[in-house]
């Protein structure tokens, strides 16, 4: 027997036997393995990669000791990605390995689990937005947005290139925009915000009849509630421009539904449920408006029947698609996210609306209770905008904002820092048990 | 009324898990709210399973589901292999679990990894540097036109074409129209490999790229490589590799080595990370030298012994809002690490010889070759979309079917590395077993999963995508 750290060779995971493969040459009239390969001499590869082969317990042990370097910090970040208590239920239905191990639904008769999963997670989407048709799943939230512009730009009637953001949008968002209106030749352009929220004067006056495309965010990427919604939707249409919310499933159970304050397309991050942080790891949450279907991007999930008369689910409306449509598909989005989307359903069905509700109220309550105790701080006037937020806030420091970052980070806490002044504090679950020795960390260091 | 606990029950009957709306359902209305009631909903219905429910929901669908370990899952240019456990227990990691606005002194051990992982593909592919950031294939196809775009751009050399082979992946014609691109289709030579010839007559000053996948989709590898590579230089474009097939080839040829200027790696092909029903993969993108300067932002860097994030001087920008698909990410470094250079060498000469063994075992007609990872068999008389319904009744996933278009009612099959000798016989025997059924059996297949043949048209003609839109419930 080989002790558990001996060096292998050969793939682990390529369970021929050295008979079979014999066998198998054989069977083929091939001499060796090396044979088999139709490869020119000249372009042919014969020195190594230089990457030694590791037992299954020494990779993990690399890996530990990699993430090892990590600081351990209790992190009260947000600006869109959040972290809210996974139930381990969600960890265990979702590892089993017919969905983790499967593929996107070819073959719907061997895939009506997932299938059916997905559809769950469309139609509760449905019923957070109020909107008709949910896909089951984009990249993530700003990658949601770059297909919301396109689909602006092909659903409008009349001509018009321009694309409307806020002046507060996460950068990296706004970046990924550019890329996706890169192509189609659309400009991305700011409007003004006023205290934290949509400055609707500023607005009206730099839309106009070339636009194509209105983005708003509730919460803002602040974390403040906006609160004219309605007032943004309709000036949208007033020059046919599509109105683009960006939210997120949480927030979505308790603010406005989207469909009410005239909302054409829903985008945002869906991982928020089910996923938790993973640096940045997402689900792009894409929902828009039944008369706008055949131009939807990505996987949608259609109920049918089989010939036995029975319900059953498919993959639907697929000559949207790149496997089809090829360079006139809607997008060129073929692997998604489903299996994240699978652990949202299950998140969110596990909550349920009683635990949604209470989820999303905590995250106004914490918010409010912590700017509330922070502007107790000498040094920190909180929240820097008097509205309401959801999970998160910004604050004014005496201090340099850089240097209450890296005070509080050698305390074991990190913050966002915004500005020379500024720093943006997000409060869920996950860091309660944790405020009492934030708070008293932060009056250390913002003296 | 129906007992629908009772699995056991015969085939006949009834045995469709009934949605979780239709299960337990509650309307919560909206009052006493910390929020003004002008900005809350008034009401939200949903499912509300109590948790022992809720499980035994998700178990009954994902016994209604097929992954790689239910059987063999031959689908072509998928590459479904077995996807091993200790991937997971890396990327569930709670020290794996951090924030991405975390300053980079504090996640030194996650930059360190990923500097790891940029090394270890840019060895793998021949190429110079590579960026983590694309969440999947097609967006690092996107990364990578884009990338090519700049290229142009910085040379003031502005070109409007994309060439691709009739042959290719559907995402790649998508991407370069995304990217703003006009799309060459170039039709395939005979023997299945680009036509020089029409090559030579497609590019010009307007050719930004061609995309090529080697081997391609019918597993032929492209021989005049070389030659593709300086006719595409010479008229000024780029080479772009699709990653889609690297499976084939590790450790024999490196697209660097072969000409190409910038690739993608697809991680759940190549390196075993699980597909997940649909996703999450990961797409990064390798470049060489020239192109650096143009990788998405922020790219990870050593700098004495420390590592941080930078924006390259030409970068294109994001391609993903934050650093793209991390634990996919980790998932890959585990496995190349696993395997090293005998395990990735060993995954590829076993993944092509389960290839050619399969393709020696059926009796379907296999037009093409030599092959490596995959092979495309013609269903001739049969209609391939009815023959891999009737795979289904005899228990193994069917391969891919009706593509690529130049094979006659295409079996596109990939058996991959993870598969004995005899579980290929078992497929075999499958693929024979239908080759010899009648139209009739397989108009009726299948007649063996939980679901009869689904009906598509309806579906498609009468769109019902919510439980809300569904007038049986």
């Amino acid at each position: 027997m080989s002790n558990s750290d001996s060096h292998t060779t050969g793939s682990p995971y390529a369970p021929q036997t050295a008979a079979e493969t014999a066998t198998m040459l054989e069977a083929v009239g091939a001499d060796d393995l090396e044979s088999l390969f139709d490869v020119p001499e000249s372009v042919a590869f014969d020195g190594e990669f230089g990457i030694d082969a590791r037992s299954e317990r020494a990779a993990r042990r690399e890996v530990a000791r990699l993430l090892g370097r990590n600081a351990d910090l209790t992190e009260f970040l947000g600006r869109g990605h959040y972290d809210h208590y996974v139930p381990s239920v969600v960890d265990d239905l979702a590892s089993r390995s017919e969905f983790l191990t499967s593929y996107t639904q070819y073959q719907p008769e061997v895939a009506q689990g997932f299938l059916q999963a997905l559809f769950e997670f469309q139609s509760m989407l449905v019923e957070l937005t109020g909107l008709g048709v949910a896909n089951c799943s984009m990249y993530d939230d700003a990658t949601a947005l770059g297909e919301a512009a396109t689909l602006s730009q092909r659903v409008r009637s009349v001509s018009g290139d321009r694309i409307l953001v806020p002046e507060h949008l996460r950068e990296g968002k706004r970046a990924v925009l550019s890329n996706y209106a890169d192509g189609p030749e659309l400009t991305v352009e700011s409007y003004p915000m006023t205290d934290g929220v949509v400055d609707v004067p500023a607005l009206t006056d730099e839309i106009g009849d070339d636009t194509a495309m209105v983005y708003a965010e509730s919460p803002t990427v602040r974390g403040v509630i906006e609160e004219r919604l309605s007032a943004i939707g309709d000036l949208a249409h007033d020059h046919e421009a599509l109105f683009c919310l960006g939210s997120d499933p949480v927030a979505l159970s308790l603010l406005e539904r989207p469909v009410d304050v005239g909302a054409d397309v829903v985008v945002g991050d869906a991982a928020s449920l089910g996923t938790g942080t993973a640096y940045g790891f997402g689900l792009g949450m894409f929902v828009t408006r039944e008369e706008y279907l055949r131009q939807v991007p990505g996987r949608l999930v259609g109920a049918s029947e089989d010939a036995a008369d029975r319900r059953a689910y498919t993959l639907t409306l697929q000559t949207r698609e790149q496997h089809i449509r090829k360079e006139r598909a809607t997008s060129n989005i073929c692997t998604n996210q489903a299996w994240v989307a699978l652990r949202t359903a299950m998140h969110a069905a596990w909550l349920g609306p009683d635990g949604l509700v209470d989820l999303a109220e905590d995250c106004v309550t914490r918010a409010r209770d912590l700017a509330d105790r922070l502007d107790d701080i000498v040094g920190v006037k909180a929240p820097v905008h008097g509205r309401h937020h959801f999970r998160e806030f910004l604050a004014h420091t005496d201090q340099p904002a850089s240097a209450i970052v890296a005070d509080l980070a050698a305390e074991g806490f990190a913050v966002h820092a915004v500005g020379d002044h500024l720093v943006q504090v997000c409060a869920t679950e996950t860091t309660a048990d944790a405020t009492d020795e934030f708070v008293a960390a932060l009056r250390e260091v913002a003296k | 009324m129906k007992y629908d606990q009772a699995r056991w029950t015969d085939d006949n009957e009834d045995r469709y898990e009934p949605l979780l709306s239709e299960k337990a359902s509650q309307t919560v209305d909206i009052d006493d709210s910390p929020l003004p009631d002008d900005l809350t909903r008034d009401s939200l219905s949903l499912p509300d399973p109590a948790e022992p429910e809720l499980a035994r929901h998700y178990t009954r669908l994902s016994q209604m589901n097929y992954g790689v370990e239910s059987g063999p899952f031959p689908l072509g240019s998928c590459t479904m292999k077995y996807n091993p456990s200790f991937t997971e227990d890396v990327a569930a990691r709670a020290d794996a679990a951090i924030h991405p606005d975390r300053p980079d002194s504090t996640t030194q051990g996650t930059l360190a990894l990923c500097h790891r992982l940029q090394d270890y593909l840019g060895r793998i592919g021949g190429m110079d540097a590579v960026t983590l950031q694309p969440p999947a294939g097609a967006a690092g196809e996107f990364t990578g036109i884009q990338i090519a775009k700049a290229y142009h751009e910085h040379n003031d050399d502005e070109r409007s074409e994309v060439i691709i082979p009739d042959s290719a992946h559907g995402t790649n014609f998508a991407t370069a129209a995304m990217a703003g691109y006009d799309v060459v289709e170039l039709p395939s030579g005979d023997d299945g490999r680009v036509d020089i010839e029409a090559l030579e007559a497609a590019v010009g000053d307007e050719t930004a790229a061609l995309m090529l996948t080697n081997p391609n989709t019918l597993g032929l590898f492209e021989r005049d490589i070389e030659h593709v590579a300086d006719i595409v230089h010479d008229a000024g474009g780029l080479l772009y590799y699709d990653g889609a097939n690297l499976n084939a080839l590790l450790g024999r040829a490196r697209p660097g080595d072969m000409g190409f200027d910038v690739m993608h790696y697809n991680v759940h092909k190549t390196f075993a990370t699980p597909h997940g029903g649909g996703g999450p993969g990961a797409g990064p993108v390798g470049v060489r030298e020239e192109l650096a300067q143009f990788l998405p932002n922020p790219h990870v860097r050593e700098r004495g012994g420390n590592f941080e994030h930078y924006e390259p001087d030409h970068s294109i920008g994001k391609v993903h809002g934050f650093y793209g698909n991390w634990p996919v990410l980790l998932k890959t470094f585990a496995y190349i690490a696993r395997l090293g250079d005998e395990g990735l060498r060993d995954a590829s000469a076993k993944a092509v010889l389960n290839a050619n063994y399969l393709a020696e075992q059926i009796e379907y007609e296999v037009p093409f070759g030599p092959f490596h990872h995959e092979f495309v068999a013609s269903a001739g008389e049969q209609d391939a979309a009815d023959a891999a319904k009737r795979m289904l009744d005899y228990g193994v996933h069917p391969p891919t079917t009706k593509w690529p278009e130049i094979v006659d009612e295409a079996l596109m099959t990939e058996p991959t590395e993870g598969e004995t000798k005899r579980s290929l016989d078992q497929l075999a025997a499958a693929f024979n077993a239908v080759a010899g059924d009648s139209d009739a059996e397989l108009a009726d297949a299948p007649s063996r999963p939980t679901a009869k043949r689904i009906d598509q048209a309806t579906a498609a003609r009468n769109p019902r995508l919510s439980w809300q839109a569904l007038d049986d419930t």
